[in-house]
């Protein structure tokens, strides 16, 4: 069967203006969300996840400037839509989580309203309406005393808590994407296993598809359905979870890996060196000046994506015909032969 | 919260006895006397006058004298006019002076959230360097001066106002728009500065992108959080405005407090220069106690934090 692609995001460019010049964050950006999938985007800082996910919903800063590309959502170029047809996709069909719970609520509104105001804006319900609606979205992201907690402020809530809110605001009027940029990062490792939970549960219920940012591989794992690695504003591979974390390709992927640390890791491994300047982008694969595989054409000429499966690419000259063998860290050659054995008991989740 | 406004109204009447002290000393030490024609007056003349208002006794008998009055009730009699209680004297006064004070307050002040609001939203622009020129100029360009221009220019050019005078309210306009041009320009200032931040902050993003309109986010989200910073300083303002300007008063002949305030300390008119001084350290006291309750009021973090202490 085949998927139902819900957004399809082709050949994005989005420069910067800033005094120094033009910042190329985002350098031909392909990617498709699935319906009903969780799509991660994974990336060190400034990689550009962000800036990719902010512009599906016309949210980019002043001077961000949008070079090219189409946002394909239900017929419509989201890119060319006027600033009035977006509003009525924001908060509706398609929602926003943001990193910091701490300062994402008004801290003179009180919860309820605050969570009723989609609704209201949306689908024209009445207060009362969304006031009942709103409590419900409490009870439903676990917010206990609902009733009474509906009335409080901000300040009266924990971290954990407001992101909660901040889930019930995105979900109320149950849109068909969600755009999740490091919803848990700000939170503590117990509260994020929380908030992640309950995101899954209310995926399934609202049938929701989400893209979700994150720099935390070890959160990508549990969350996601496919993965796509992000580095200096361009994709370096994408595939199915299980392909990205047992079968990597790309070097900068190995590198990613290896530096998650395991129970039995002595040393925590680092990827030495710093990503390009996005003012003047590498010719090649961006990843070239960091990587110790790298050839003489990585620096010269930018590889295309080489089809590992049906579902898995990489942007690497390794995968070449003809291309040298090289000897991966000891953690990913270990993880490989762990993939090749699931393959032959065939134990290997089918990836959609 | 009622233990919290016992010990405010407590530290409320600390603050004042020390006003009162403060100021009863300073006082003294003008020079002159209260007389008008001190020179022709023979020495037994000036021992007769001094007996007659308790101006032989020692200043620290003098000082306990009137404080003592003070905590009845008694602000003593004026000077210079003769056998006038001070207290009647200055209520007299004051209508002018509030009238005046409140038309400006409410003036610069509307107009000062306006203007910088709009230049917050339009940050960077010429309208936001306009409004940020036309706030330097108000806060550095003396309010006497500018009285002084409207006086010559709407005044007597173009006779759209009467020059000076009371009694009418196209008489209240020209000093109205004076006084109102020192809190239009910091209003405006300061209501940019906080307005920039709040819609910098992330729970505008959040608000746009629940697919609020540009204006639904400043109207729904922003205003309010903007505006938190302004109360503390519309507090001492209105004080400031409403028992007088001393300069503006002068130059418009508004019986106004301020103006009276002058007359008494020109003519060492002791006790009228003690009970004005009180009036407004009694204003200011009291208002700074409202605006930390209106402050409460509107942000709802400060006021848990009150019914906790």
């Amino acid at each position: 069967m085949p998927e139902e692609r819900i957004l399809d995001v082709k050949n994005l460019k989005i420069d910067f203006h800033t005094y120094a010049g033009e910042v190329k964050a985002i350098r031909n950006v392909s990617f498709h969300l699935n319906k009903g999938e969780t799509l991660a985007i994974v990336g060190e800082s400034g990689s550009g996840k962000s800036v990719t996910t902010r512009s599906i919903i016309g949210l980019l800063a002043r001077n961000a400037q949008i070079e090219g590309g189409e946002i394909n959502f239900h017929g419509k170029n989201l890119l060319e839509l006027p600033e009035k047809e977006m509003q009525k996709i924001r908060g509706n069909e398609i929602s926003m989580i943001f990193q910091d719970p701490m300062t994402s609520l008004d801290p003179t509104m009180k919860i309820g309203q605050q969570i009723a105001e989609p609704l209201i804006k949306h689908k024209g319900a009445s207060k009362k309406e969304a006031w009942a609606k709103a409590l419900e979205m409490m009870k439903a992201v676990g917010i206990p005393n609902a009733e009474e907690r509906i009335n409080q402020y901000p300040h009266q809530f924990s971290g954990g808590m407001r992101q909660r809110i901040v889930i019930a605001i995105a979900l109320i009027c149950e849109p068909e994407i969600l755009l999740a940029d490091e919803p848990t990062t700000a939170l503590d490792v117990t509260v994020q296993a929380e908030i992640l939970d309950l995101m899954k549960d209310l995926q399934k219920r609202v049938k929701t598809s989400i893209i979700f940012i994150t720099h935390d591989l070890g959160v990508v794992a549990g969350m996601a359905d496919r993965v796509a690695v992000m580095y200096a504003g361009e994709f370096l591979e994408f595939g199915g979870v299980d392909e990205i974390f047992y079968d990597p390709q790309h070097p900068y992927t190995w590198g990613l890996i290896n530096s998650m640390p395991t129970l039995n890791s002595d040393i925590l491994e680092s990827i030495p060196g710093t990503p390009p300047n996005l003012l003047d982008p590498p010719k090649g694969d961006p990843f070239a000046p960091r990587n110790k595989y790298a050839m003489r054409i990585d620096v010269e000429r930018k590889p295309p994506f080489f089809k590992v499966t049906d579902t898995h690419y990489a942007a690497t000259w390794l995968l070449a015909p003809g291309a040298p063998k090289v000897d991966p860290p000891a953690e990913i050659v270990r993880r490989w032969k762990k993939y090749d054995l699931m393959k032959q008991e065939d134990k290997l989740p089918k990836i959609k | 919260m009622a233990r919290y406004l016992l010990k405010r109204i407590f530290y409320m009447i600390l603050t004042l006895l020390i006003v009162a002290t403060v100021t009863f000393f300073l006082m003294k030490l003008m020079p002159g006397s209260p007389y008008a024609n001190e020179a022709k007056m023979t020495l037994t003349q000036r021992q007769i006058m001094d007996q007659q208002y308790g101006l032989n006794k020692p200043i620290w008998q003098q000082y306990l004298i009137y404080i003592a009055g003070m905590l009845h009730g008694d602000f003593g009699t004026s000077f210079q006019y003769s056998n006038q209680p001070v207290a009647s004297l200055i209520g007299a006064r004051l209508g002018a002076s509030v009238q005046l004070g409140l038309q400006a307050l409410i003036l610069g002040v509307v107009l000062g959230v306006i203007a910088g609001a709009i230049a917050a939203m339009r940050q960077g622009t010429w309208v936001d360097s306009t409004a940020t020129v036309i706030s330097i100029l108000g806060k550095s360009v003396p309010n006497f001066v500018l009285a002084v221009l409207l006086q010559y220019y709407i005044g007597l050019k173009l006779g759209w106002f009467p020059i000076a005078g009371w009694g009418q309210f196209s008489q209240t306009i020209m000093p109205t728009i004076a006084l109102a041009v020192g809190p239009f320009a910091e209003t405006a200032r300061f209501i940019r500065t906080s307005m920039v931040d709040t819609l910098s902050s992330d729970y505008i993003e959040l608000g746009k992108a629940k697919g609020l309109s540009r204006m639904e986010v400043i109207r729904k989200h922003a205003m309010r959080n903007s505006m938190i910073p302004l109360v503390t300083l519309i507090g001492p303002y209105a004080v400031a405005l409403m028992t007088g300007s001393m300069v503006i008063e002068n130059i418009f002949n508004v019986p106004g407090i301020g103006e009276q305030f002058v007359k008494s300390i020109l003519t060492n008119d002791y006790p009228t220069i003690m009970g004005i001084t009180m009036v407004y350290c009694i204003g200011l006291v009291v208002i700074l106690l409202i605006t930390d309750i209106v402050y409460g009021l509107i942000d709802p973090r400060i006021r848990l934090d009150e019914s906790e202490a």
